[in-house]
């Protein structure tokens, strides 16, 4: 599931979607995720999938408790937004993104 | 729900196994520790000691206990954590060194976070089991996951995952210990002692008189007999410690050696032996009546014997002791050179009785002292609590514990001038085994102190008054002038004493006088015999010699009639003295 979309150097918006195991939730906020990406910030982001089942080590660095938790590492400051991601106005709010235009 | 009913007859109840906490005291009043494999609450106001509670459990447990302890906080970070545990002389980052315990810092921050959808704590879940896995964890403490509440916004969600985290501990068999600050009216503030039902510990500081005394209770603790009274706890530099007093029983050996109470006068009223060595010994009197000398005494005489000696004073510096002492002719500093007097003086103002008392315990321990000195135990009262009750207790408690070291304890009271002589405000007469009882008497213009042995277990002690006198050798008893005209002390003693001495010699002068005389007397009743003698016999002499004369006329006139008679030639002789 953890996959890189465009590796390239930096993008303006680093995201790390945090998950335990494939579950539903974790599928469902993956699926939200990439259709707001893909609308307002094409070509302008990169998605880390961080699977804790696999990774336990990784949920001290962002203070990961709930699950799924997205984290916006840049544009810093650092945002978290916990939740399948289904309302997307509030995504949009959390990520503090601005269409692009 | 979590709380599973138990039968009180199961398996699991007659094998419920305990996990030693090694917090001094509090394992007694658990009857071995808190339960192993189960979560326990510990909750209380802020400050009470919560986080040190769950920090020494753990410290002890990786260190004394050989169990590998993790430390979840959600308050304070690592650092201060380690900080706060070497207060008490724990060493968090060295226990973390060596792979016995390892702390985690779980940090929310509701500014950062926006909630959009369903989500659980999954994440909070690996954490804590990633933190277990890594050493092998078979202890844990989470302080306090309550701080969720104030990061999350989905409170239901919330209840449920913590009570599923707990259920999870449960069955992970880790003893887990999870603080909870008070809530109004609720042990907890979002309530959480709802799902953790198998012990629950209920810290507590309350402030009476300016003082705080710390209490822990044991509100429940299931499948386990528990000591169900408050106890006293203090949080000092070697960790926590509890005192329960119940848990002491009156099971003490006992000794039937005496020592000197370093007063001869006094051992003599006590059988001649003086006290009982590990009993406990009371002596009361108003001020200045010489209570501090009397147990200055029996330890200067301890340790000329070479043993140990503790001196709490509640009221005197060491110096001004060992100034005052040195006044009545006992050098008590070459005991301390030498170490084998320690002068502990606090105000009792500075703590709590609990804190006096631990203060006392520590130092029992450090020094294993053989005679005890508390001077005086009045002063507690004044400090602190006013609660009699509290001061009886403690003061029970410290014989209780000298009796169990078998040390000699010796208490001074101070009784005020209107309180019955016979009574202490501490309703400890009856705990102690030897009474003194120290007393002013005033008379013709003087006070003077007398001294009575009101009880004395186990002997056949004086019934007597003794004068008491502090002389620049120290203390002297001496023996109360009992006579017609009562008890006399003082110069009234002495007076009577002096007017006796002059009465015994005025009857001794005046037999004297009338031996003489009546020598005299005889001397010349016998020069008279004398005298008389020697008139009967001059007058026997007379009386012979007239006798001799009157024989020698008559012969003498015999003759001159013969020789008339040849004279005148008258014939023969006649028969003489016939017809002449």
């Amino acid at each position: 599931m953890a996959k890189k979309r465009e590796a390239n150097s930096t993008f303006e918006y680093e995201l790390r979607l945090y998950v335990a195991g494939q579950t539903p939730r974790s599928l469902q906020a993956f699926a939200n995720l990439t259709k707001i990406c893909e609308e307002f910030l094409t070509g302008r982001y990169r998605i880390e999938i961080i699977d804790l089942q696999e990774k336990p080590q990784l949920a001290k660095g962002d203070q990961i408790l709930a699950i799924p938790t997205l984290v916006r590492a840049l544009p810093e400051p650092i945002r978290k937004i916990i939740g399948d991601l289904s309302n997307k106005e509030k995504v949009l709010v959390g990520l503090d993104i601005r269409s692009a235009r | 729900m979590v709380k599973s009913k138990i039968n009180p007859h199961s398996q699991e109840e007659r094998v419920l196994r305990k996990c030693p906490t090694g917090i001094a005291g509090f394992d007694e009043i658990t009857l071995g520790g808190l339960p192993r494999g189960r979560p326990t609450l510990i909750c209380g106001g802020a400050g009470c000691g919560k986080t040190l509670f769950g920090i020494e459990f753990l410290a002890r447990g990786a260190r004394d206990f050989g169990e590998t302890g993790a430390c979840i906080s959600f308050e304070e970070t690592a650092a201060d954590l380690a900080q706060d545990a070497s207060s008490l002389g724990f060493d968090l980052n060295a226990l973390e060194r060596s792979k016995k315990l390892v702390v985690d810092y779980i940090h929310i921050d509701k500014s950062e976070i926006a909630e959009t959808g369903e989500y659980d704590l999954e994440g909070l879940f690996i954490r804590i089991g990633s933190a277990i896995d890594s050493i092998g964890a078979t202890r844990i403490l989470l302080d306090t996951p309550e701080a969720l509440f104030g990061g999350l916004n989905d409170e239901g969600l919330l209840r449920s995952e913590l009570r599923r985290l707990f259920r999870w501990l449960k069955d992970k068999g880790v003893t887990a210990v999870i603080t909870g600050e008070q809530g109004e009216g609720k042990l907890t503030r979002h309530g959480i002692e709802e799902y953790i039902s198998d012990c629950v510990v209920l810290l507590d500081h309350r402030l009476q008189n300016g003082i705080v005394t710390r209490r822990l209770r044991v509100l429940k603790y299931r499948g386990s007999m528990h000591g169900t009274n408050e106890y006293p706890f203090l949080i000092e530099r070697k960790g926590i410690s509890v005192l329960p007093v119940t848990s002491l029983g009156l099971a003490h050996k006992i000794s039937d050696k005496r020592i000197s109470s370093g007063v001869a006068g006094l051992d003599e009223m006590l059988e001649g032996k003086g006290f009982y060595r590990g009993s406990s010994i009371l002596a009361t009197g108003t001020a200045g009546t010489g209570k501090t000398s009397l147990a200055a005494h029996l330890v200067n005489a301890a340790c000329a014997r070479g043993e140990k000696c503790l001196f709490f004073s509640f009221e005197e510096s060491p110096d001004q002791i060992l100034r005052n002492m040195r006044s009545i002719g006992i050098d008590l500093a070459r005991w301390i050179k030498k170490g084998l007097l320690h002068i502990h003086s606090r105000r009792p103002t500075a703590h709590g009785l609990e804190l006096h008392l631990v203060e006392m315990h520590n130092l029992l321990e450090e020094n294993k002292p053989s005679v005890v000195v508390v001077d005086p135990l009045t002063s507690l009262t004044s400090g602190g609590s006013q609660n009699v009750n509290d001061v009886t207790n403690m003061v029970l408690r410290i014989i209780d514990r000298l009796k169990q070291l078998g040390t000699t304890g010796f208490f001074t009271a101070l009784t005020s001038g209107g309180d019955a002589l016979e009574a202490t405000e501490q309703n400890v007469s009856s705990l102690v085994d030897t009474w003194l009882l120290l007393r002013d008497v005033e008379s013709d213009g003087e006070r003077n102190r007398v001294l009575y042995v009101l009880k004395s277990r186990g002997m056949a002690h004086s019934n007597q008054v003794r004068e008491f006198l502090m002389t620049g050798r120290g203390v002297e008893l001496r023996e109360a002038y009992l006579g017609p005209a009562g008890v006399l002390t003082g110069s009234a003693r002495v007076a009577q004493e002096a007017r006796e001495r002059e009465e015994e010699l005025k009857l001794k002068q005046l037999s004297e006088d009338r031996q003489i005389a009546l020598s005299r007397t005889l001397r010349a009743a016998e020069a008279q015999m004398a005298a008389l003698e020697a008139d009967r016999a001059a007058a026997q002499r007379e009386l012979e010699a007239i006798m001799l004369e009157r024989k020698n006329r008559s012969n003498s006139i015999i003759e001159q009639r013969a020789e008339m008679a040849r004279s005148r030639k008258v014939g023969s002789p006649k028969p003489a003295g016939t017809g002449a």
